[in-house]
């Protein structure tokens, strides 16, 4: 097992090298490939008030005119020791791990970051314990009960939460319980965990549902799926064949076996979602990661986009770490 | 679950005279409704089985073996199938009994062995801890004696080094191993009944063998029925005392093993034989098979059920086409239901069939 995470922690940064290589091609080598010279490039840190002299300053601090390797090197080395950055009279240090600084208004990426990922863990975290709980709940009483009124009620809206988009779901659940019924009247404004744990989660509590209903609609039909598989099973019959009791049978026996791969996929949606719950984000104006890279990418904000990137492939690859060993764990089959 | 039949039921009159035999099976029918009509197929069933002896049940797939061993265990409860008729096991009636009471009994008085033991075992639970929970069931002893138990049953039915495979999980246990863990299992409460469902069919023939011998041993030692459900005549011809040959849901013919190996009377009995490998016998020929395939349970064919397959059809025609027939004695303890007179089939038997095994 130990070996297993050490040879799989390798492989991560071997997989975040080759995700930050490829992104970081993507936002510099391919405008120079369509054209852009670097000049063009320091014109978006320096702004309107661009001269000459301030161009070539930036170009100088930024080092734009390295070539590429060199440059990415550079990146690299800001993220694992820090960076420095040469502003004529005085040295601005940025420590490890450094993204640089954003395009737009010169505030460090790393800053940003660390401002924005609390909101959208928040909104991850707590919308994954609503779906995971309300979705596995309601797809093992589908399957327990299929065919009955209770089974096709939660059927066919999980099919309605599937389909329709957190867009609508948000801006409805919006509409109504904050601008109608008045239950949030100023809306959803976050507020630190730290500062006000009871206000924190009365303005999440509209993020949350909305976007735990699309995943609790997903999970609830893979559960039953799951569940109306694993009750078919052998294994099953044998369990009632003992003589045990019909809810050991279901607990014990069904749902052991049935939610051992909704626990996976479970890991692998956190994992992803914390990389930045964009529309959700964008729906309620949560300032996280989603919001953040949304705003990036429409203002050209290179090294934002870059730094989100990072953040959401370790997210993303250290759930996929964590699913795997709790797999093994999970199914004795498995070895690692 | 089965309420509509249970009605229907009570109004027919019935035997209910409490039976003397240690499992009276009579008249058993499980219906399934299906969207495509209803599937018939357990239709009518009537055996008995005393302790101490081995009952096989014989037949093509989708005869209703399958499905009459886990009615008689109540796993069809609740799964909207349509049971009525009796099965009374030690004088008590289980097809009216409350599935609260029938669970008591199951793994306790009645045990099922399965066919492909590594599906029928949980793959998260280490083997010993699925003997330890059937145990506990019905066993109120702390875990540690449940285990010591456990390692004792291992043992018993031959698996080396109990102590330390008790807590291998079953994908560690090779097939034979793993079906001698669900015997094991099964046996864990020393149940009266044991059913076998296909014990070997999983099974290479070296293995096959040696778990026959130890269905055998065990069952001598407990003093258990058997029932041995099967469509290999090598099983029974191994095992059973008595042999039940079912097809369509019905029972067609009833005997002792050693009539129905020598003087069996139904044509399908005699289909199943002769497609049967002899290796105590010159191989005269290619094996023959039953023309035909096993019918449709929803729609049984009219008459005799197997007329549409039967060699003999036209010399009991046309009762064969329109009447179902009826169990009957021909000798004590050999029952058939077949339209053929019985000196017909006998001769028939003698020169055509016999001959060519």
């Amino acid at each position: 097992m130990a070996a297993f995470i050490v040879r799989r922690l390798l492989a991560a940064v071997i997989l975040l090298v080759v995700v930050s290589m490829m992104t970081f091609a993507i936002f510099f080598l391919v405008p120079r490939l369509a054209g852009m010279n670097s000049d063009q490039l320091a014109l978006r840190y320096v702004g309107r008030g661009a001269t000459a002299e301030s161009i070539e300053a930036t170009k100088e601090r930024l080092h734009l005119d390295d070539p590429l390797p060199v440059q990415y090197g550079r990146f690299v080395q800001g993220i694992v020791v820090g960076d420095e950055f040469n502003y004529g009279p005085e040295v601005v240090k940025c420590p490890p791990p450094c993204f640089g600084y954003s395009f737009r208004n010169s505030q460090p990426v790393t800053a940003l970051l660390i401002d924005r990922i609390p909101v959208t863990a928040s909104l991850a975290f707590g919308a994954a314990i609503l779906w995971l709980i309300g979705g596995v709940s309601v797809g093992v009483l589908s399957a327990l009960r299929r065919g009955s009124v209770f089974d096709r009620a939660a059927m066919s809206t999980a099919l309605a939460g599937v389909s329709l988009p957190i867009y609508f779901t948000g801006l409805l659940s919006l509409a109504l319980f904050a601008y109608h019924w008045k239950l949030w009247p100023n809306g959803v404004n976050y507020v630190p965990f730290t500062t006000n744990p009871l206000d924190w989660a009365y303005n999440l509590i509209l993020p949350w549902v909305t976007l735990a209903f699309l995943y609790a609609a997903l999970y609830a039909r893979l559960t039953r799926a799951s569940m109306l598989e694993t009750m078919n099973e052998d294994y099953i019959r044998t369990a009632r064949a003992k003589g045990l009791r019909e809810r050991t049978v279901v607990v014990r026996h069904g749902m052991r076996a049935s939610l051992t791969p909704i626990l996976t996929i479970f890991g692998l949606d956190v994992g992803l979602l914390l990389g930045g719950a964009v529309l959700t984000e964008s729906t309620f104006s949560l300032p996280g990661l989603g919001q953040l890279v949304v705003d990036a990418v429409f203002g050209n904000d290179l090294p934002i986009v870059l730094g989100v990137v990072m953040v959401a492939s370790v997210f993303v690859i250290l759930a996929n770490l964590i699913v795997d060993v709790l797999y093994a764990t999970l199914d004795p089959r498995v070895r690692l | 679950m089965n309420r509509p039949v249970e009605e229907w039921a009570s109004l027919v009159p019935m035997e209910d005279d409490a039976p003397t035999a240690f499992l009276d099976v009579r008249d058993l029918r499980i219906h399934f409704p299906t969207d495509d009509g209803l599937v018939k197929s357990v239709d009518g069933l009537s055996f008995t089985l005393e302790r101490g002896r081995t009952l096989g049940i014989v037949g093509e797939s989708g005869s209703g073996k399958s499905v009459t061993s886990l009615g008689i265990l109540g796993l069809h409860k609740g799964q909207h199938a349509r049971i009525s008729g009796q099965v009374w096991l030690d004088g008590e009636e289980l097809v009216g009994a409350s599935p609260e009471h029938v669970r008591r009994l199951r793994g306790k008085k009645m045990a099922m062995i399965f066919q492909d033991p590594l599906s029928a075992m949980h793959p998260f639970y280490k083997v010993g801890d699925q003997i330890v929970e059937a145990y506990r069931v019905h066993n109120e002893v702390s875990k540690k004696q449940a285990r010591k138990h456990a390692i004792d049953m291992l043992g018993r039915v031959g698996i080396p080094q109990p102590s330390e495979r008790v807590d291998d999980y079953p994908h560690q246990f090779s097939g034979g191993m793993r079906q001698r863990a669900m015997i094991a299992m099964a046996l864990s409460c020393d149940p009266e009944l044991l059913i076998a469902d296909e014990p070997t069919t999983a099974l290479d023939v070296t293995v096959q063998a040696q778990i026959l011998d130890l269905v055998r041993e065990l069952q001598s030692e407990f003093n258990s029925a058997v029932m041995v459900i099967t469509h290999d005549l090598g099983v029974v011809a191994e095992l059973a005392d008595d042999i039940l040959v079912m097809y369509a849901g019905k029972a067609v013919e009833q005997g002792s093993a050693r009539e129905l190996f020598t003087a069996a009377e139904h044509p399908y009995t005699w289909g199943l034989l002769s497609s049967m490998p002899r290796l105590d016998r010159d191989r005269q020929d290619r094996l023959v098979p039953i023309a035909g395939s096993p019918p449709s349970l929803i729609n049984v064919p009219e008459g005799c059920a197997f007329h549409p397959r039967c060699r003999f059809c036209e010399l009991s025609a046309p009762r064969s086409l329109t009447e179902v027939p009826v169990m009957t004695e021909t000798s004590p303890g050999h029952r058939v239901a077949c339209h053929l007179e019985p000196a017909e089939r006998r001769r028939l038997w003698a020169e055509e069939v016999q001959p060519l095994l």
